[in-house]
């Protein structure tokens, strides 16, 4: 099999440690554990640690482990404790927020809905400060900050499903349940509810825009991995330093595709569409049943959907009478 | 390629593909063309066999009348006395095959009421006929026989009762009505108390009508996801009863729009209806008359839904006509209303090819 199309690294370095820079004043220093795993080094580098968790990582762990175990308990406990049960229907079960009787209160009883509202308090929490630490740390080790603002598109499009858009609708009863089935069931449900999300053009961007990134995520890769025997994965060099490697692969692409992408611009393609898949997306759930109730309808009135021919089928309510 | 891999692709692609239906198929397009309404089916899946033969061959419809040889007849009694022992007969091989006429009737006086079947039957009996003769915007001109449901036991297999109520507080053993694999909600995580909202009838049944008929949003519609998870939910339950999917009478585009759906729609309209006036008309006032073992856990009788005649089929028995052999249970059988029915059948079939 050629190595190039091996899906395992082929090169593993055996080296010292790497414990990285020193850090700025002020952080609180690493924790010089470090271990090698052969069959890691396969998928990624081999060496794992030195560790540093801060403040804001321990934090973040704790708020996110009670999340997790609020969540778990109260699936635990719909089944009765029985825990042959909870691993049987653990794709059905659920934590649901509370039903449209409680608007958009935090003050909900517990079992109907408020250890929803705790668990997505400390889910966002955990978040939330997940989102510090990538920002700190990138800034600690004197990077830019492009991981932490495409996170931050992440968590938009989470914040709009389960607080802002609820928020907005006055009611909790339009967040997403916690649960494998139940949520994707939610999925469906929302899309009937208003008509069909399909008809929603910011939803149609984010679909672009995620299609996009997986698109230019396998050309990318592929072209780096078909140009690596002429130093073709020293990427960052070659912005600037152009070699054969990028030549060839640049060349390649005018012919197949008409132009081509840069070392540079492809990392700032893939970076945008990714950010823009959840940005897109939020924004489109954001403006369903705020701004537009039945995306069908807006779109026949924006001549967006096709029309098809009258089946000359009608609604029988009130035209007859049951059982006529 | 290594032993192991091949070892490994093999078991793979079993566990990926142990679900898939092995049987031939047969598909044809029930909807204007690059809508994706197609329909896939398993051939000779619409099973003809299942339809049991008459108990002897039909006789006539004429001589005397049932009800003036057997007084006490409630049903029935329009019938000719060779149709009636020829309707009981084969009732008998329906519903109670192994029990035989014992199984409603006291052997020792047939007349007698002793038995709480025979009053059971009594209404099953006027509800067939009521099918056959004011439903036919559903059952059409095919009709329904006590085997549509019975299928040889005297309890349909496929039955429902009210949910136990999920009033009660705390979270132990509440799943808030739903999440729970079972076949009303086609085993999904949507809510399995769906059936008894829409299909338990009453004055003013549940609208399963959650989509907005304005862009924008108004007062006129504050239905939420949460709630529209019902309408989710029953939608499904039809869909497994019949065996089809959503495309059989939807236009993805949108499930709304009647004018962009199939005829079947309409035809699984009424059968809402018609289902709701069983449970409600029929079934629901026979409580008291049924004795606890008939009876779910909220001390209601078995009631009906879309499974319990469909049973996977888009057509119950392939869409056999087998109440056409026994006019006793369908008394307009070439009834103005029925040549209605076969007229809008047939525009149903001719209708869905014409693009």
């Amino acid at each position: 099999m050629a190595r190039y199309q091996n899906i395992f690294t082929q090169v593993q370095l055996i080296a010292p440690n790497e414990g990285g820079i020193a850090l700025p004043q002020g952080g609180e220093p690493r924790i010089a554990l470090f271990s090698r795993s052969g069959l890691m080094g396969r998928l990624g580098q081999g060496q794992l640690g030195p560790i540093y968790l801060g403040w804001s990582g321990l934090a973040s762990v704790m708020f996110g482990f009670l999340a997790i175990e609020i969540i778990g308990l109260n699936m635990l406990a719909s089944v009765g404790w029985d825990p042959i049960q909870f691993v049987r229907q653990l794709p059905w079960l659920a934590l649901e927020p509370p039903g449209p009787e409680y608007g958009f209160t935090p003050f909900v009883p517990l079992a109907e809905g408020g250890w929803w509202i705790l668990a997505g308090f400390s889910l966002t929490t955990s978040i939330l400060l997940w989102w510090v630490r990538t920002y700190r740390r990138a800034r600690a080790l004197g990077m830019g900050t492009h991981i932490a603002w495409a996170f931050l598109a992440a968590i938009w499009l989470y914040l709009v499903l389960g607080f802002i858009r609820p928020l907005f609708m006055g009611s909790w009863a339009e967040a997403v349940p916690f649960g494998i089935f139940p949520h994707l069931d939610w999925t469906a449900a929302f899309s009937i509810r208003y008509g069909n999300l399909f008809y929603n053009p910011f939803h149609c961007l984010s679909i672009v825009f995620l299609y996009g990134s997986t698109l230019l995520f396998a050309m990318h890769g592929a072209t780096i991995l078909a140009v690596g025997r002429y130093g073709g994965e020293r990427e960052i060099e070659q912005i600037t330093d152009r070699g054969t490697a990028a030549e060839r692969a640049g060349l390649f692409w005018r012919w197949t595709m008409g132009f081509n992408a840069t070392m540079e611009s492809v990392h700032r393609w893939a970076w945008w569409f990714a950010v823009l898949t959840t940005l897109t997306g939020g924004i489109g759930i954001l403006l369903t049943g705020t701004v537009v109730d039945n995306w069908y309808l807006w779109a026949q009135q924006h001549q967006f959907a096709p029309a098809y021919p009258d089946t000359g089928v009608i609604d029988p309510a009130g035209i007859r009478s049951v059982g006529e | 390629m290594k032993p192991v891999l091949a070892a490994g692709l093999a078991g793979i692609s079993l566990l990926a593909l142990g679900a898939c239906e092995l049987a031939p198929k047969e598909s044809y397009q029930t909807g204007y063309r690059g809508t994706g309404m197609n329909s896939v089916m398993v051939k000779a899946s619409a099973v003809d066999d299942e339809v049991p033969a008459p108990p002897y061959d039909p006789p006539g419809t004429a001589g005397p009348r049932a009800g003036d040889l057997y007084p006490g007849l409630e049903v029935l009694g329009d019938v000719s006395e060779e149709q009636f022992n020829y309707t009981m007969a084969a009732i008998t091989a329906w519903v109670a095959p192994e029990e035989g006429c014992a199984y409603c009737h006291d052997p020792a006086d047939m007349a007698s009421n002793v038995k709480y079947t025979k009053a059971v039957s009594r209404r099953m009996i006027a509800m067939t006929r009521e099918l056959n003769q004011d439903w036919t915007s559903h059952v059409g001109n095919t009709g329904v026989t006590c085997w549509t449901c019975h299928r040889g036991e005297a309890v349909p297999t496929e039955h429902w009762t009210l949910p136990e109520d999920a009033a009660h507080k705390g979270i132990v053993r509440n799943k808030n009505g739903q999440n729970d694999p079972v076949s009303n909600s086609a085993y999904s995580s949507l809510p399995n108390a769906a059936v008894a909202r829409y299909l338990l009838g009453g004055t003013s049944p549940q609208s399963a009508r959650v989509v907005s008929t304005t862009p924008f949003p108004s007062a006129a519609n504050t239905t939420s996801t949460m709630e529209t998870e019902q309408t989710y939910a029953i939608m499904i339950h039809i869909s497994q009863a019949l065996g089809v999917n959503c495309t059989y009478c939807h236009n993805a585009q949108s499930f709304q729009s009647w004018e962009n759906s199939n005829p079947f729609r309409e035809t699984a309209y009424f059968g809402l209806d018609m289902v709701r006036q069983i449970n409600f008309g029929y079934i629901t006032p026979l409580a008291d008359v049924f004795p606890d073992n008939r009876k779910g856990v909220m001390g209601d009788p078995f009631k009906v839904n879309c499974t319990t005649c469909h049973r996977g089929q888009n057509k119950p028995l392939g869409g056999a006509k087998m109440a056409w052999d026994y006019p006793a249970l369908m008394p307009t059988m070439f009834s103005a209303a029925v040549r209605q029915a076969d007229a809008r059948m047939a525009r149903e079939r001719t209708g869905a090819a014409a693009e």
